[in-house]
């Protein structure tokens, strides 16, 4: 029993932090454009923007 | 690759040419703050790492452009320009210049992109979150989990679940209250009733120290059913992206010359009646009008199937939607936009729309039986438990074991399921499909009606024949051509090719050719009468002459040909049992040689709109596959419709499928899809009931547990899926791709300049 006191917020926090940071991507933009995405790979730019 | 799906099909290049009215693109553009403005522009052929890069690099060029941001599953660039440091007309040119067609569109209403898709997006993680972490703490109370540690568990379950669902179930909600508050039902009802008693009964359970709660159950429902709202949605979102990236975004208007002899843009909604309008070639008629000075011919194709150009001169009357095709003109109007002939195409096809509408989905009538045999199912369970038992806390368990159970899971899954699988084999074949009801028409249906100018044929005159091999005389004719845009010009240098130029002083002659001087010779290319050679009636098409002072020295012979595959795809229609008939507003000998050439023995010409709604409202239901502005009602009237890409707008947007390929093919790749769609729903519907006739008994009979629950909804769910992911691969092979980007292949002229 006192091993889940430890182990239940833990798992929670995780999953929470995973929901979180999905919301946040989501709401970055992050999925405007997979296609993009997935070519601008692709593009040799050393400048950062 | 996903990436090179064609999205062709330009229009026409001769439209507005609303980029390079720097006024109008002000007026159009995004206030952003700080005084810059933001634009968008369709860019269809971008399709890898490069085009992003040439795109944005010779953007960035431009002083006035401050960021641009490419954006390739949209094939659209945004653009982000301070009006103070240069013109926004110069942004389009660049573009061009990089390499890429380019073309207005109009920018999206929400910066967020799609508010409604997001918020289904958003419900969805939630709801998975919540029915990963749930399931873990169900898992445990299933492997053995008890009294402290499984009231524990439910607690922690009950905490994540009671937000999860508040938040994630909304989008059923609404819908269900939608339904209810005008007296129906539809799949949302069961589902959210389902979901909120099986919450009810978990807490109560929970708080009485309960052996069983079904938070796990509620929550992976929503998780499942939101998978497949989002998916359908996603499905729409994209044809109905694609569909706009194929309208030019022009502000309707024309040039007005006041008396005083000043131009003035008026947009189209205040055109009236008596004003005088300027037309330059290339232009559309903006409202019926009468022409008052100059000459020109007029192309009708779009409007009413007629491939030859009618001259026009002072005193002729011309329709809205008609291209100017050479002289500049100036024309009176005559109606206001909304009593043109648009206009009423438009308020035909509201009239047309009512058959359509009453028409109900299969899911919506699935559910329109469903809904009360499980309400019904359930309140008898209860009552008979407990008055039969005695047992109040039992009855009230298993009559939420049966409502969720019931709970539509696999039924809400089975029909979207496979319209989002269908749509995407659609759209790899480069038809956009713009939803799943038409897919369900069209498996309906019993015959296909085709216009003629457009659809059947290529829509513009090509040349067929011709005599003389003269090299000297090609080149005068190429020449000549070239300074002309009258379609038989345009398909002399399409089919010439661009030749040297010859120094000349080229003149056209409204309704009759071009000549030139050239070194005290005089060249003529047009009509035989003009050329002064005896015109031969015995040829189908149009011909046209070039003469040298006089004398012959070859002739053009143009048809508007059918697409290459016109007759494959007729016998591959006919084969699948459907009857085909051919509706065209051209002339009957027009009509007669066509409907001979690719195999149709019903044809009728002459059809004005309204006729052509007749035609397809028959007896049966009727396909409509047309793409003119007369053919608008039709489509909108007909059991289901389909359009080219290179359609007028009028008639894409009325069409429920658009094919952007070259090819015929498309019509009955659409309709062999429908139907191996409506067998796979029809399996998945005896899956979803199969289901339910098993477990529906234990439920009633209390055998059920949340375990059994679980396993039962997902397993069911899982089949369903993977028996919709069979439309993928059937009939794979069979059809053809597109020949991607078709429209390409031929210089395009007005590109060159």
């Amino acid at each position: 029993m006192s091993g889940l006191v430890v182990l239940i917020p833990i798992a929670i926090f995780l999953g929470v932090l995973a929901l979180v940071s999905f919301l946040w991507a989501l709401r970055n933009g992050q999925y405007e454009d997979l296609e993009g995405a997935s070519q601008r790979i692709l593009n040799d730019d050393d400048s950062p923007e | 690759m996903t990436c090179c799906v064609p999205v062709p099909g330009y229009p026409d290049d001769a439209e507005q040419r609303v980029e390079a009215d720097d006024k109008a693109l002000m007026n159009l553009a995004r206030k952003l703050g700080d005084g810059a403005r933001q634009l968008e522009f369709a860019v269809p052929d971008a399709h890898c790492a490069a085009c992003i890069r040439t795109i944005e690099t010779s953007l960035k060029k431009l002083p006035q452009v401050e960021t641009a941001r490419v954006n390739l599953s949209k094939r659209r660039v945004r653009v982000v320009f301070d009006p103070a440091r240069g013109a926004p007309s110069e942004i389009a040119p660049a573009i061009k210049a990089s390499g890429y067609h380019t073309y207005l569109v109009e920018t999206d209403a929400d910066a967020a992109g799609d508010p409604a898709l997001w918020e289904l997006v958003r419900a969805l993680a939630v709801a998975g979150f919540a029915a990963g972490n749930i399931m873990l703490f169900s898992v445990s109370i299933w492997s053995g989990a008890n009294d402290a540690t499984r009231d524990l568990f439910h607690w922690i379950s009950a905490f994540i679940a009671l937000p999860a669902i508040a938040y994630a179930g909304r989008p059923f909600f609404r819908s269900a209250w939608r339904a209810l508050r005008v007296g129906r039902t539809n799949m949302d009802v069961p589902i959210s009733i389902g979901v909120t008693l099986a919450t009810l009964l978990s807490i109560y359970e929970t708080a009485v120290s309960g052996e069983h709660a079904y938070f796990d159950a509620s929550t992976s429902l929503l998780f499942f059913l939101l998978i497949g709202r989002t998916l359908d949605h996603l499905m729409r979102e994209r044809a109905r992206n694609a569909i706009t990236n194929l309208a030019r975004l022009a502000p309707p208007g024309a040039t007005q010359i006041k008396a005083d002899g000043s131009r003035e843009f008026v947009a189209l909604n205040e055109v009236r009646p008596g004003m005088v309008l300027d037309l330059k070639p290339g232009e559309r008629v903006p409202v019926d009008a009468t022409v008052l000075n100059g000459s020109s011919a007029m192309d009708y194709s779009i409007v009413s199937g007629e491939t030859v150009p009618h001259d026009v001169a002072p005193g002729a009357e011309i329709m809205a939607g008609a291209m100017n095709l050479w002289g500049s003109l100036n024309i009176r109007a005559e109606r206001a936009s909304t009593d043109s002939f648009l206009a009423r195409m438009a308020d035909m096809m509201e009239a047309a729309e009512g058959a359509r509408t009453r028409q109900r989905r299969v899911a919506d009538r699935a559910a329109s039986v469903y809904a009360p045999v499980v309400h019904t199912l359930a309140a008898t369970t209860f009552l008979a438990w407990g008055l039969v038992t005695g047992d109040w806390h039992a009855a009230i368990t298993n009559a939420v074991a049966v409502l969720i159970i019931t709970c539509p899971c696999a039924l809400a899954l089975a029909v979207p399921i496979v319209h989002v699988v269908a749509a995407g084999k659609l759209f790899a074949h480069g038809i956009l499909m713009k939803d799943g009801a038409a897919l369900e028409r069209a498996a309906e249906i019993d015959r296909v009606a085709f216009d003629k100018t457009g659809t059947l044929t290529r829509g513009r005159p090509v040349l067929v024949a011709q005599s003389g091999t003269l090299s000297a005389a090609l080149d005068m004719a190429a020449a000549l051509a070239a300074a002309s845009t009258h379609p038989l010009s345009r398909a002399l240098v399409i089919a010439l090719g661009h030749r040297d130029t010859v120094a000349a002083e080229i003149v056209e002659r409204p309704g009759q050719g071009i000549e030139a001087q050239a070194n005290g010779v005089l060249w003529r290319l047009g009509s035989a009468g003009w050329c002064g050679v005896a015109d031969r009636h015995d040829v189908v098409g149009t011909q046209v002459w070039l003469t040298r002072d006089g004398e012959p020295l070859a002739w053009f012979r143009f048809a508007d040909i059918p697409r290459d595959d016109a007759n494959t795809a007729i016998a591959s229609l006919k084969k699948l049992g459907l009857r085909i008939s051919l509706i065209s507003g051209d002339r009957s000998d027009a009509v007669a040689a066509l409907a001979s050439e690719v195999g149709i023995a019903d044809y009728s010409a002459g059809l004005l709109p309204a006729d052509k709604v007749a035609a397809v409202g028959g007896l049966g239901n009727a396909m409509m596959v047309g793409d003119g502005i007369n053919d608008a009602p039709a489509l909108r009237a007909a059991h289901v419709s389909m359009a080219p890409a290179s359609a007028a707008d009028i008639g894409r947007s009325a069409a429920d499928f658009v094919f952007t390929g070259e090819q015929l093919a498309a019509v009955p790749f659409v309709i062999r899809t429908a139907r191996q769609a409506a067998s796979i729903v029809n399996q998945n519907l005896a899956i979803a009931i199969g289901y339910n006739a098993i477990a529906v008994p234990l439920a009633v009979s209390g055998m059920v547990t949340p375990l059994i629950a679980a396993i039962a909804m997902s397993s069911s769910s899982l089949i369903v899926v993977l028996n919709a992911l069979r439309l993928r691969w059937e009939g794979r092979t069979r059809v053809p791709k597109p020949r991607r980007s078709a429209p390409l292949a031929e210089p395009m002229p007005g590109i060159a300049e």
